[in-house]
């Protein structure tokens, strides 16, 4: 009865949407004010129903409802609790009911956050994702129903994937979906304001915040991500350029790109058709990392989903969104008259660059993932694009990209003496270079080309992202930061500590897989692994053989390692539990292989320098992200547009 | 008159780029090209030199290892040809005799697949696509 329940809310919310995706556009097209007024409480009615789905579905899980298929396919009795509930997004039906609890959110914060705003451009907004929740729950609803009933019910499920039974898992998919869900609220913003023909700065200043919302999201769920492949997959590997990567990595770089455009937008009023063409990108880009990933095109390890007709419903979804948004842009993108210019030094000119740089690497990206299918249906044979294409392809725009971040910061608006730029910048850029030549050599003996331009540039970002706050901190000059200069800096900073810990850790990344017997010792990579016992333990869902190994350098104890392959009682493919032996300047990685007969087993080690930068540094840029929404202007400008006979400010906004 | 000689200047400067872009890409993308090849195709001599994906079913019983080392070899099949295969590498936790499986690497001279790398799913009951379709072509082509 329970999973019923779960259906019917769906269907309201159903209803609720199209509600919401009609009227209040309709309502803001002839001017009648009671239509438009249906926006919010139909987004509300939607947000109790998708939640009250959901709830039923995590119901179903803790309760182990295996007469719900989705339940019997991805749950088990003997499942700990945490996992259950987590199981609610560990396949295709559950995560896209993820997807729409999430935006669902989504519009409920935009509901609440939008009420300073006009009432005409509010109703548009809710309406362009009344029209997206709609076309997202009816996929859910007729292609990927999670409360379909399993007839006969069988006495236990089949089990969660084991190695979705992580606490990654409890944050990383949410996380990454609010980003990614998040793409769909600059998109609104940009299709109301086509509408209302009201693209200024008023708008970006809007859309702004909404923005730098989702793409802290993404910065975070991408690297949660990233950080759970390295420690669960047992591969070592943090970037695998995998579709599914790609496809949440695309918006990112859209959704980046969007934030700075926004920028010139909100500050000077230019970039407006380029800002909204972003816009409309970056959610483009994540419908199509959407049907990538549940149409099961691509061959993926993380593609779990394959049916034609939901390939077909995503890929029809995709082309009425961006194809709507494009066309209402082609009709109305010569009314967008820019207010000014700029000169060749110019903060503008270095947002430019930035932005032109980021689709570069976009294309770059979008190219290696789509290759295999266009030259599939072309008829040409089966082929994948290895990761060395990537890493080639990726730094010739990304190089620059860094490298100019760190003079674009320091550039004034409109424009600015290019020598004045120099005289600030060059004690800071030679010092970066001489440190990024010579530094990874003296450290590691040995360095490349490739290795001396990363390592300095991104010195060099750090650097110019520390020249203004050390000068106002410290020696008490120039003009007080704002928030959204402190979050700029700070994210800028956490550019360079990234890539500092991504070159670093590629550059100089040990890695051998070993044979090794109980009693043996291994020399690698400076380290000495001394193999103890190998015995089985006992967990919850699965028996487990671990090994104990002391890991030590010079014959100083550092620690125990206790890498584990572990066979789950259902699903009895073996699993591997890498063993990380971390501090800030590196991580030990043991991972224990199959065994080898003869009493030995094979062993994978890994000693990766400054690979916590890397994490460090995307948690920086989220964290700027943070900073910079603090900013008052944008609380401030919440507030004086406030029509004077409404309530006073609640603080949603 | 100046301002349009430069502005045809500068769209011949921009396109010369694209172009130049456009080239490098296409070269880099056609080097990490990795195609896949199916033991019928190897036996027709059809693979190449380079690297590139072989798939098809692990032949049960044909697993071997070298006890206490990691060399090992096993038999790929699409059920009408084969191709041994050596791999020195730790096997991914998915492996299994009977199961598919996608070995990337390359030829030796004595018609040994040497793996680099082979591929893992998360799925035990996971087929790669294109193991399968090879397994359908190889046993149409039989049934002929």
């Amino acid at each position: 009865m329970i999973p019923e329940l779960g259906q019917l809310a769906l269907a309201l919310a159903l209803c609720l949407a199209l509600v919401q995706g009609t009227l209040p556009l309709v309502g803001a097209g002839i001017g009648r004010a009671d239509l438009m007024a249906l926006a919010r409480p139909a987004a509300a009615g939607q947000f109790v129903f998708v939640l009250l789905a959901f709830g039923t579905l995590v119901y179903a899980f803790l309760s182990d409802d295996f007469s719900v298929l989705f339940v019997a396919e991805h749950s088990n009795s003997a499942l700990p609790v945490f996992y259950k509930a987590t199981a609610a997004w560990g396949g295709h039906e559950g995560s896209m009911l993820l997807w729409i609890t999430v935006l669902a959110i989504w519009t409920m914060a935009v509901a609440a956050g939008s009420r300073s705003q006009p009432q005409e451009f509010a109703s548009r907004v809710l309406g362009v994702l009344g029209i997206v929740s709609a076309g997202v729950i009816a996929f859910a609803f007729f292609t990927s129903n999670p409360f379909l009933r399993l007839i006969p019910t069988p006495a236990d499920g089949n089990d969660l994937n084991p190695l979705l039974q992580d606490p990654g898992m409890i944050f990383h998919p949410p996380t990454l979906y609010v980003g990614y869900v998040g793409a769909s609220v600059p998109f609104a913003f940009a299709v109301a304001a086509l509408l209302s023909g009201r693209l200024d700065k008023d708008w970006a200043k809007w859309t702004r915040p909404w923005t730098v919302v989702a793409w802290l999201f993404l910065t975070a769920g991408i690297t949660l991500g990233s950080w759970w492949s390295y420690y669960e997959l047992g591969w070592g590997g943090w970037w695998f350029w995998d579709p599914v990567e790609n496809s949440s990595f695309m918006p990112w770089l859209m959704a980046t790109a969007l934030l700075h455009s926004l920028a010139v937008t909100e500050r000077r009023g230019i970039f407006k058709s380029w800002t909204v063409l972003l816009a409309i990108a970056a959610f483009s880009l994540s419908l199509l990392g959407t049907f990538l990933t549940r149409a099961g095109v691509l061959i993926s390890v993380h593609a779990f989903a394959s049916d034609p007709t939901r390939g077909l419903f995503i890929l029809g979804l995709l082309a009425l969104f961006s194809g709507g948004g494009l066309l209402l842009y082609a009709i109305r993108a010569k009314n967008l008259e820019a207010e000014g210019g700029f000169k060749l030094v110019s903060r503008e000119a270095f947002l430019l660059a930035n932005n032109v740089l980021l689709v570069i690497a976009t294309a770059v990206v979008l190219l290696g993932t789509l290759a295999p299918l266009i030259i599939e249906v072309a008829g040409l044979g089966k082929i994948s694009v290895g990761p060395p294409y990537f890493n080639l392809m990726f730094l010739v725009p990304v190089f620059p990209l860094v490298a100019l971040i760190g003079v674009g910061m320091h550039a004034g608006w409109r424009m600015m003496p290019g020598d004045a730029l120099m005289r600030r910048l060059r004690v800071p850029a030679l010092a970066a270079v001489i440190v990024g030549v010579v530094a990874p050599f003296i450290v590691f003996d040995t360095t490349s080309v490739l290795t001396a331009i990363a390592v300095s540039i991104a010195l060099w970002v750090c650097a110019s992202s520390l020249l203004d706050p050390v000068r106002r901190l410290v020696y008490r000059t120039g003009a007080p930061l704002t928030r959204g200069q402190m979050g700029m800096y700070l994210a800028h900073f956490g550019v360079g500590i990234f890539m500092l810990g991504a070159t670093v850790a590629s550059a100089y990344n040990f890695e051998r897989d070993y044979s090794a017997k109980p009693g043996d010792t291994i020399q690698a990579g400076g380290y000495e692994f001394a193999f103890q016992s190998i015995t089985e333990t006992q967990g919850p869902n699965f028996v487990a053989d671990e090994a104990q190994i002391e890991l030590r350098k010079n014959g100083a104890l550092i620690a125990v390692l206790n890498p584990q392959i572990r066979t789950y009682q259902v699903q009895t493919s073996p699993m591997t539990e890498a063993a990380i032996e971390s501090n800030v300047l590196r991580d030990v990685f043991v991972a224990l292989g199959e065994p080898l007969g003869a009493g030995a087993w094979s062993v994978r080690i890994r000693v990766k320098p400054l690979i916590g930068f890397l994490w460090f540094g995307a948690g920086l840029m989220a964290l700027g992200g943070i900073v910079a929404i603090s900013d008052r202007r944008y609380r401030l400008a919440a507030r004086q547009t406030q029509p004077a006979a409404a309530q006073p400010a609640t603080g949603a906004a | 008159m100046k301002s349009r000689t430069q502005r045809k200047l500068f769209m011949v400067v921009v396109l010369a780029g694209i172009t130049l872009a456009g080239f490098l890409t296409y070269r880099a993308l056609q080097e990490n090209l990795l195609y896949f090849f199916s033991p019928t195709q190897v036996a027709a001599g059809e693979a190449p030199k380079r690297t590139f994906r072989l798939g098809g079913m692990v032949v049960a019983g044909s697993f071997k290892r070298e006890p206490g080392t990691l060399n090992s070899s096993f038999v790929v099949t699409d059920n009408v040809h084969s191709v041994p295969v050596k791999y020195d590498r730790i096997l991914p936790d998915l492996f299994r005799e009977g199961a598919g499986a996608v070995v990337v690497g390359r030829m030796n001279d004595s018609g040994e697949f040497v793996g680099e790398e082979v591929i893992a799913k998360h799925d035990e009951n996971y087929m790669p696509p294109e193991v399968a379709e090879a397994l359908e072509k190889a046993r149409a082509a039989q049934g002929k």
